[in-house]
């Protein structure tokens, strides 16, 4: 009962601060209305008995949500971010898209014929789950982890104007390095 | 040795936790001015909270033009109510609020929020020099938030659960404190961190007329201090389930002891804000990514080693 009630309440906060991402007219609460909803989310992750998953789903997104007010400020020309502004372009085909993908998901959440549940959940399901995700695969996601990271910092380098040489002068020799920005460790 | 066994209590007990955490956060206030008045070669300072809560309830709340007060408020507030959340998965001894099976990580998911609360605050005034601090903090943030996570995994790996009170029971035989120090340390600094405090408080500073205080007035300026001094409280508080042992201790209860290295870890807090200059965000920057992550990163990676190696 008071589960039930929790989830419903949790669910039309979601939804309802979804919509409000699109209706606000300002950069920053619609980027906390997507936080909010991502955190009744996050909580009904948590009524699963998911803990896990439910905590980093709400750590993941309201960390990822501040870290978008620092590109909102750094990447928008002029500041737009800092003014009344309409969080939505491309209406007819944006809207197109998300009725269609909607009635899609809707109709086969709906129509199709689930299967009947086999088993019972073990008892330590975060475990369960991490061995069933890992467990066949832990090679490939021992090599992919490098290989992205390998991708992030190859991606940084070519879009960097700077180079080694900018750093660190024609012969690679000049110590500590000319940076636009200075740190604190002083290389 | 206290019995390791933890009982969840009852939710109306919350109320305890939430008067020891204010009182925490009085003793933070009171401290702080204390050594500020010695400092100055005055005496006196422990009526501080008293007088500074009665000063800005007194006080006329200000208003900015075209403030966002929804964000505003919601920033305020939620640092009052984070560090609430945040003392609710710590064990004072044998009894806990809430025994979850992933309490590091709730820990972790209260404190990033305190990234979105404090950048709102900046925000919602209006006001550039408020924002200003708001970005000073976020980039802070970016520095110390990676340390701090990997010097939370450490105990973790060392106690092979994410429970508070299973972290505080691995350390029967010897405090992770002194096999962990770097974590210990890193630790420290991230609460400093999100307490905005110390060496991170330039999103207060002066030199932008209060950064994020800067409007702040009244009863909001009361309650989004009053967060920030119990978020230190809180911070200091987990540190000793984490590393100190949690009850651990000879005579005295474990309730007692929690308390006892709880004010203990606080006090060195407080203190230590006016032994360490104020760092720039931009410059904390490096010494975050370059220093302390692959220092936290070394750690878990020892502590790794450790538990395999006794299997």
């Amino acid at each position: 009962m008071l589960i039930g009630i929790v989830f419903w309440v949790l669910a039309v906060v979601a939804v309802a601060a979804g919509v409000a991402v699109f209706v606000a007219d300002s950069m920053a609460r619609a980027t906390y209305a997507l936080a909010v909803s991502f955190i009744a989310v996050g909580v009904q992750i948590l009524l699963l008995q998911q803990s896990y998953l439910g905590l980093i789903t709400i750590l993941m997104m309201v960390m990822e949500m501040a870290v978008m007010a620092v590109y909102m400020v750094m990447f928008m020309g002029m500041n737009p971010a800092l003014m009344p502004m309409d969080m939505t372009h491309g209406k007819k085909t944006a809207i197109g898209a998300s009725v269609g993908a909607f009635v899609l998901l809707a109709g086969g959440a709906l129509l199709i014929p689930w299967p009947q549940r086999r088993g019972e959940p073990p008892d330590e399901l975060t475990h369960a789950l991490g061995l069933e995700i890992m467990g066949e695969k832990m090679l490939v996601m021992a090599v992919i982890g490098p290989v992205m990271v390998a991708t992030i910092v190859a991606g940084v380098v070519l879009a960097a104007g700077r180079t080694r040489y900018d750093r660190f002068g024609d012969d690679l020799h000049r110590r500590p390095g000319d940076d636009p920005q200075s740190g604190g460790v002083g290389r | 040795m206290p019995d390791d066994t933890v009982v969840t209590v009852a939710a109306g007990w919350g109320v305890l936790a939430a008067v020891l955490l204010c009182a925490l956060a009085v003793f933070a206030v009171a401290l702080d001015a204390v050594l500020s008045a010695r400092a100055q070669g005055a005496g006196g300072g422990w009526a501080a909270p008293l007088s500074r809560a009665a000063r800005l309830l007194r006080q006329r709340r200000r208003t900015t033009v075209a403030a966002d007060t929804l964000l505003w408020r919601a920033g305020g507030a939620g640092m009052f109510v984070g560090a609430f959340l945040m003392v609710a998965v710590i064990p004072l001894g044998r009894w806990t609020l809430s025994d979850l099976s992933v309490g590091v990580v709730w820990f972790n998911a209260v404190d990033v929020m305190v990234w979105a609360l404090v950048w709102l605050v900046g925000w919602g005034a209006n006001s550039t020099h408020s924002l200003v601090g708001g970005y000073r903090f976020l980039a802070h943030g970016l520095a110390y938030e990676l340390p701090l996570m990997f010097a939370l995994v450490a105990p973790a790996i060392a106690a092979g659960s994410l429970r508070v009170a299973d972290v505080a029971a691995a350390q029967d035989d010897l405090w992770f404190v002194v096999w962990m120090p770097v974590a210990f340390v890193v630790y420290l600094i991230g609460v400093m961190g999100f307490s905005v405090w110390g060496p991170f408080a330039p999103a207060l500073a002066s030199d932008i007329a209060g950064g994020v205080l800067a409007e702040l007035s009244g009863v909001d300026r009361l309650v989004f201090l009053a967060g920030r001094y119990m978020f230190l409280a809180a911070g200091a508080a987990f540190s000793v389930p984490l590393f100190l042992g949690g009850g651990a201790g000879p005579v005295l209860p474990g309730w007692a002891w929690v308390l006892v290295k709880t004010v203990a870890v606080l006090a060195v807090l407080v203190w230590l804000r006016r032994k360490v200059p104020l760092m720039r965000p931009d410059r904390f920057m490096e010494i975050g990514w370059i220093l302390l992550l692959p220092a936290a990163v070394v750690q878990d990676l020892v502590v790794s080693l450790i538990v395999v190696w006794e299997g």
